[in-house]
């Protein structure tokens, strides 16, 4: 098990050296990455959106019925809704959802390209397919994750202002000058090292799991599950390690 | 000329090729038959270098492939075209974009070249101009070979290999797949290797014929004499039907 685990370890740092050799033909990787910014990125907008303003909103429901102090001023809530939000939230759960869908979707489209031989396809042409294929899933990732969390950030504190003003559950203009009060930009520098770190982990792991697929259409499917299951572990992980460093 | 020399390739404790020697002409469609399970694919994959063989030389007009640096291994892959089983086409890219991916990585053309070149090999393999915006999902079977013959030729290859070009085809598409692959042999001087288990194939194409059996050569000749040697192992492998055995029958007292 102990030593199962250390040689995938070997074997992804293998695959990462194989992946970051110097491409040679810019301009087919150009055009690949704007391919897979479209296919990874844009496409994951709505959802983002969508997530993170529910979560704004069940953050303030559950800080407002949390902090229900006559003494205590809404601006407060508004503060700790926020700082929820910017530090945990939109990294952490976007990161995970992003695992989810853009990371099982790398994991399932190199492993389809595996077993039907179009790896092989590029290898016989003489392209490296690790690198043609996974630089520009990684380069769009530690592109437009960052901005999906921005999204999300900003959605989320959307949310909760809506919420609240919606249940009245704070007076929302005292509520609304809290999002602008002891703000610390290090909180974001912080949220969006997490981000990229994340973006790289999920590129990278589900591209391993893809990149060794034998076998066929099964398979495929179990190394994009499993590939999902240690994404999430990895960014749960490294989530505590970033946080005791930067924090 | 490919040569073939001494070539061994175990999976495991599974020795898959057994010493294989093979000489494969060019100008010529060379068809190596056998079983499933003989060992076909894995001997074409070796000699490609997509399988690092474990003893042998595999030389390419006298390039011997191990002693290739990186750069002229590059430049040698540039002169081989592969059709795959299942065509292998890029699912992500369109009909054009697959047959235009080797020359925007390798040909230095502008793009009116890159594209009159794609039209010529698209329509050499009967691909008509409507289909090139199409993505692979959206041909047949049929038509995912041609395109893939077409990306296979793009770069003007002195060495074509077509992994069973014609499984999973009607037989009628696969009598037309066969023929198309033998006249572009001819027309354009390639060493062609095809790997087959199709009887037909060896009677319509076959100018050099080798057969595998449990990963070792057990005989290998032109097509006239696959239907008159006494060589037992040919008769095995050819005669189980009935219906060639009438047949040779039949061509012994002419
Ligand atoms: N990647 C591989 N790993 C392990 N065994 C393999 C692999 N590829 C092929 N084999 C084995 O090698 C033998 C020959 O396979 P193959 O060359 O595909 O036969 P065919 O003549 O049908 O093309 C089979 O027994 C197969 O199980
Ligand atoms: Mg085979």
């Amino acid at each position: 098990m102990i030593y199962g685990f250390f040689e995938g370890l070997g074997a992804y740092f293998n695959f990462l050296s194989e992946v970051f050799r110097r491409p040679e033909h810019w301009r087919e990787y150009y055009r690949s990455f704007l391919r897979e910014v479209d296919l990874l990125g844009f496409s994951s907008i709505a959802l983002v959106c969508f997530i993170s303003l529910f979560m704004g909103a069940v953050v303030l429901i559950q800080t407002a019925m949390n902090l229900d102090n006559p003494f205590l001023a809404d601006s407060y809530i508004a503060i700790a809704v926020r700082e929820a939000i910017v530090l945990e939230f939109a990294p952490t759960i976007v990161s995970l959802i992003l695992a989810g869908k853009v990371g099982s979707n790398i994991a399932s489209t190199l492993g389809t390209m595996r077993v039907t031989e179009q790896m092989d396809a590029l290898r016989v042409m003489g392209i490296n397919p690790a690198s043609y294929l996974v630089l520009p899933k990684i380069a769009a990732c530690l592109l437009f994750n960052p901005i999906l969390v921005i999204f999300g950030m900003l959605l989320g504190m959307v949310g909760g202002y809506l919420a609240g003003d919606l249940l009245n559950l704070v007076n929302i203009e005292v509520y609304l000058s809290g999002y602008f009060m002891e703000f610390f930009p290090h909180y974001v520098t912080y949220s969006l090292t997490k981000t990229f770190v994340f973006a790289f982990i999920i590129a990278t792991v589900s591209a391993f799991f893809g990149y060794r697929v034998e076998g066929g259409a099964v398979e495929v499917g179990k190394a994009s599950t499993k590939s999902v299951v240690a994404m999430s572990f990895t960014i749960i992980l490294f989530n505590y390690i970033l946080t005791d460093i930067l924090l | 000329m490919i040569r073939a020399r001494g070539i061994t390739k175990s999976f495991g404790d599974e020795q898959v090729l057994k010493g294989i020697d093979v000489e494969l002409f060019p100008g010529k469609c060379n068809l190596i038959i056998g079983l499933s399970g003989s060992g076909k694919t894995v001997f074409l994959k070796s000699i490609l270098g997509l399988h690092t063989i474990d003893s042998g030389i595999v030389e390419y007009d006298d390039r011997i492939w191990d002693n290739l640096n990186k750069n002229d291994r590059k430049k040698l892959r540039q002169e081989m075209g592969m059709v795959f089983q299942g065509s292998a086409l890029f699912n992500s890219l369109s009909i054009e974009e697959n047959v235009g991916l080797p020359l925007n990585f390798f040909s230095g053309m502008s793009d009116s070249e890159k594209v009159d070149r794609i039209k010529f090999c698209l329509n050499r393999v009967r691909i008509p101009d409507e289909a090139f915006k199409k993505m692979p999902s959206e041909l047949s079977g049929g038509m995912q070979k041609r395109v893939a013959i077409a990306r296979a030729i793009v770069l003007n290859p002195k060495y074509l290999f077509c992994d069973e070009p014609n499984s999973g085809l009607d037989p009628e598409t696969a009598i037309v797949i066969d023929k198309l692959i033998h006249e572009i042999t001819h027309e354009f001087g390639m060493t062609t290797v095809i790997n087959s288990h199709d009887m037909n194939s060896v009677l319509e194409i076959g100018d050099h014929v080798v057969l595998l059996q449990g990963g070792k050569k057990t005989w290998e000749g032109a097509k006239e004499e696959v239907l008159t040697t006494n060589e037992k192992a040919v008769v095995d492998y050819v005669f189980r039907s009935n219906l060639f055995k009438q047949m040779r029958a039949a061509l012994k007292s002419i």
